[in-house]
């Protein structure tokens, strides 16, 4: 029974917050029960933002995550502040293109993902939230195909971004490919 | 009685009841001319939003709609109403408390947004119905239930003038102030509030009226006297005169 | 699936709104209640409706009051401090028996506060936050899909009273996105010739200074509309409670971390259920009794210094003990603190 309850945190301007939408919208496209809730207000604004980001198959009843399952994490700050709460074999995904410490957490599966670098190497400087989410989708084929990715991404993003889905596309699947 | 004619009567927009208004106090003459006006504009409909204050009966003296404000805030409920019923004319009669001091928020705001509707500012320097407390009209010197030794400018701060005051912001069409101590202010007063109906007619927007009035129970002095100090103390530091009309 | 739309509380507020014929909103930016004003800045001229930013919470809510007088259907939406300056305004609106939908998207207080998600407005929402013997009709929505359809609903509930209904939100709620089925319309049409505007000289005011006794009398008067609520509108959920021990009492946000905690105390053995109440006035009193008969303990769970605990307790006046666990200031409980409370009592 699918019941994740996801972290995506990271400097504001990162993407976390429309990289957790995004993947609710995948998710939620694919029948499942999604719900989504930022940080909000001045913690928008410069400093860290995250979103969590809770998908199941059964009604969500609570859609707070206190103790994540999955932390994707974009920045050194946010690695500090989720390490210590993901549940036990849960799931780190960390930007190693912008944390230079290794985590500590010996009894969850970590994931090394240079998020900037496959997206600078695609061709974007911004995005390294897709990269992230190609890596989760692998990790975690059961939260949404990549084909409802795609479909998220025209529907949750407003038209006048559409022209970047290309290079969205293209750093997701790269993301994915990361994983082995 | 056949060469007789009718030369004047009763509004018919005013109701065949006695007003509860003081001997001397001028609402009821502020009420005559917004009940002509609407007579010979041929308006039928109108709403009129009463403030907190004397005037907070008004409805009961006219054959109108009539909604009641909370203190100092009939410009946004008249905003409200006009908003769903562009083509009613409504009218928000206020008080000096209710349009300067609690209200002076919404005083300003609705004619910065240029409301089409008329604001009706009865300015008395006092806050008649709760007793003769000072305003923020009162004059320099006078003697209130707040100001027993006068209001005291170092104190409290000069008089505020409304019609200056909004005739600073862009989007009204009409401000002028008047009095109605003698007949022939009356007269021009009746000029003024029909015209700044008539520009709510038309949809021209925010139009404001400051009647000078009298206050003879609280300012304790007999009627005659009360218009002979409104005149001779208020006139000179509210000047009247048209500020504004977009057609001249 | 494909009538589900991932959408912001508050954005599914304000949509459910314009779906129950709302064309007029007046309010000013608060957060974290921003984007229902935000939407229906953009919502409202495209259908023909009218947006004003007011000057004022105190401003917005009189523009409601004037629309309101018209028999327009009419709302404004602010969070907790700006709730309490439009306190004014709603015992005016109370007084002059008008409808109109207030959503408050709560946020931590007193004062300024902070900007999470609380439930610190129990008293402010339940007991009149304004002066006077008045009610208002009080819905707390859990979801996103039921903040939009209990918005939807508000707007024939104050039609048919002709009172104040308040949508007790939370900022956890407004800001959170989920799948929601936007509502339909009831078709419902409501007699509004105590309106302004329609040709009979109407009036809408609260001051009644004559005869003596017209102010008690209105009150009266106010009281039976108050009495046929309280038995007409009472909405509230009951879930796993048949064989619970032990009853949890909880509503909006609360109540979904409840209902974590039931879970994974049925996991471990321990029967335990809740009772959330929709509608906090009226409160489900007697469908709270006969829900607690048989259990052995009522925990109250909030996001505050226990509020609502208060009219739990007047429910169950006394026939079983009643336990309160809250968290004041915008920090939301656990499941694990209501596990381990309910465990203690084993």
């Amino acid at each position: 029974m699918l019941h994740e309850k996801i972290i995506f945190a990271g400097f504001g301007g990162q993407g976390v917050i429309s990289a957790g939408k995004l993947l609710a919208i995948a998710a939620m496209k694919e029948g499942k029960e999604v719900s989504h809730i930022p940080s909000y207000g001045a913690e928008m604004r410069g400093g860290t933002a995250n979103c969590a980001v809770v998908i199941a198959d059964d009604p969500i009843a609570s859609a707070i995550v206190h103790k994540p399952t999955i932390c994707i994490v974009l920045n050194e700050p946010s690695l500090d502040k989720f390490e210590p709460l993901i549940q036990e074999g849960g799931v780190l995904i960390y930007n190693s293109s912008k944390i230079n410490r290794k985590p500590v957490r010996t009894d969850i599966t970590v994931y090394e993902v240079p998020c900037n670098d496959i997206s600078e190497s695609n061709g974007s400087i911004r995005a390294a939230n897709m990269a992230a989410i190609g890596a989760l989708l692998k990790v975690k084929p059961k939260l949404a195909s990549l084909e409802s990715m795609n479909t998220a991404l025209y529907e949750g993003i407003s038209e006048r971004n559409h022209k970047h889905n290309p290079i969205n596309i293209k750093v997701i699947e790269e993301g994915y490919k990361f994983i082995n | 009685m056949s060469n007789e004619e009718i030369v004047y009567k009763k509004s018919p927009s005013m109701m065949e009841r006695e007003t509860h208004y003081c001997p001397g106090c001028t609402h009821g003459v502020v009420h005559k001319l917004i009940a002509e006006s609407l007579d010979e504009l041929g308006v039928e409909d109108a709403i009129v939003v009463a403030p907190v204050g004397c005037a907070v009966l008004i409805y009961d003296y006219m054959k109108l709609d009539g909604v009641e404000a909370a203190h100092g805030r009939a410009p946004a409920v008249a905003t409200g109403i006009k908003r769903v019923l562009s083509d009613k004319i409504v009218i928000s009669y206020q008080g000096d408390g209710d349009l300067l001091a609690i209200g002076l928020g919404e005083t300003i705001h609705a004619a910065n947004r240029g409301e089409n509707i008329t604001v009706i500012f009865v300015n008395n320097a006092i806050y008649g119905m709760t007793g003769g407390q000072m305003a923020p009209t009162t004059m320099p010197g006078q003697k209130t239930t707040t100001s027993q030794s006068g209001r005291m400018a170092d104190d409290v701060g000069l008089p505020i003038r409304a019609c200056e005051l909004i005739n600073t912001l862009e989007k009204p069409v009409y401000i002028e102030r008047v009095s109605c101590h003698n007949g022939a202010n009356i007269l021009k007063a009746k000029k003024a509030i029909k015209k700044a109906l008539l520009n709510q007619k038309e949809g021209k927007g925010y139009s404001f009226v400051e009647v000078l009035a009298t206050c003879p129970t609280n300012w304790g002095l007999t009627p005659k006297k009360a218009y002979d100090w409104l005149e001779d103390t208020m006139i000179p530091y509210y000047p009247l005169g048209n500020f504004r009309d977009q057609e001249v | 699936m494909s009538d589900k739309i991932l959408m912001k509380g508050n954005e599914a507020a304000a949509e459910a709104a314009i779906i129950a014929g709302c064309r007029y909103y007046f309010g000013y930016p608060i957060t974290p209640q921003n984007e229902i004003p935000e939407y229906m800045s953009k919502r409202l001229p495209e259908v023909g409706g009218t947006f004003i930013q007011a000057e004022s919470e105190t401003a917005a809510i009189n523009m409601v009051f004037g629309a309101s007088s018209t028999g327009a259907r009419s709302m404004t939406s602010s969070s907790s401090p700006g709730i309490s300056l439009k306190q004014e305004g709603i015992s005016y609106l109370a007084a002059a028996q008008l409808p109109c939908v207030v959503i408050n998207v709560s946020r931590g207080g007193p004062g300024l506060g902070n900007i999470a998600g609380s439930q610190g407005d129990y008293f402010q929402s339940t007991r009149g936050g304004g002066h006077g013997d008045y009610r208002t009709i009080v819905l707390a929505p859990y979801n996103c899909q039921e903040l939009a359809d209990l918005t939807l609903e508000a707007f024939d509930l104050a039609d048919e009273y002709r009172m104040v209904v308040l949508i007790l939100a939370d900022g956890f709620l407004g800001q959170m996105s989920e799948p929601v089925v936007l509502p339909e319309p009831s078709g419902k049409k409501f007699n509004k010739d105590w309106a302004v505007g329609i040709g009979r000289k109407n009036k809408v005011a609260s001051l009644i200074l004559s005869p003596e006794d017209g102010l008690t009398k209105h009150n009266y008067v106010l009281k039976e509309v108050y009495d046929k609520v309280e038995t007409e509108v009472r909405k509230y959920e009951e879930y796993m409670l048949d064989d619970a021990d032990y009853l949890l009492c909880a509503y909006g946000s609360s109540a979904r971390i409840c209902k974590q905690a039931i879970t994974e105390l049925r996991n471990k053995g321990i029967k335990v259920g809740y009772f959330r109440p929709i509608t906090l006035w009226p409160f489900p009193y007697d469908e709270l009794l006969n829900a607690s008969k048989g259990k052995k303990k009522i925990l109250t769970v909030e996001m505050s210094l226990g509020q609502m605990v208060e009219d739990v307790k007047l429910a169950v006046n006394g026939s079983i003990p009643v336990d309160f666990y809250g968290i004041p200031g915008g920090m939301i409980p656990t499941p694990e603190a209501i596990i381990e409370r309910v465990e203690s009592y084993e």
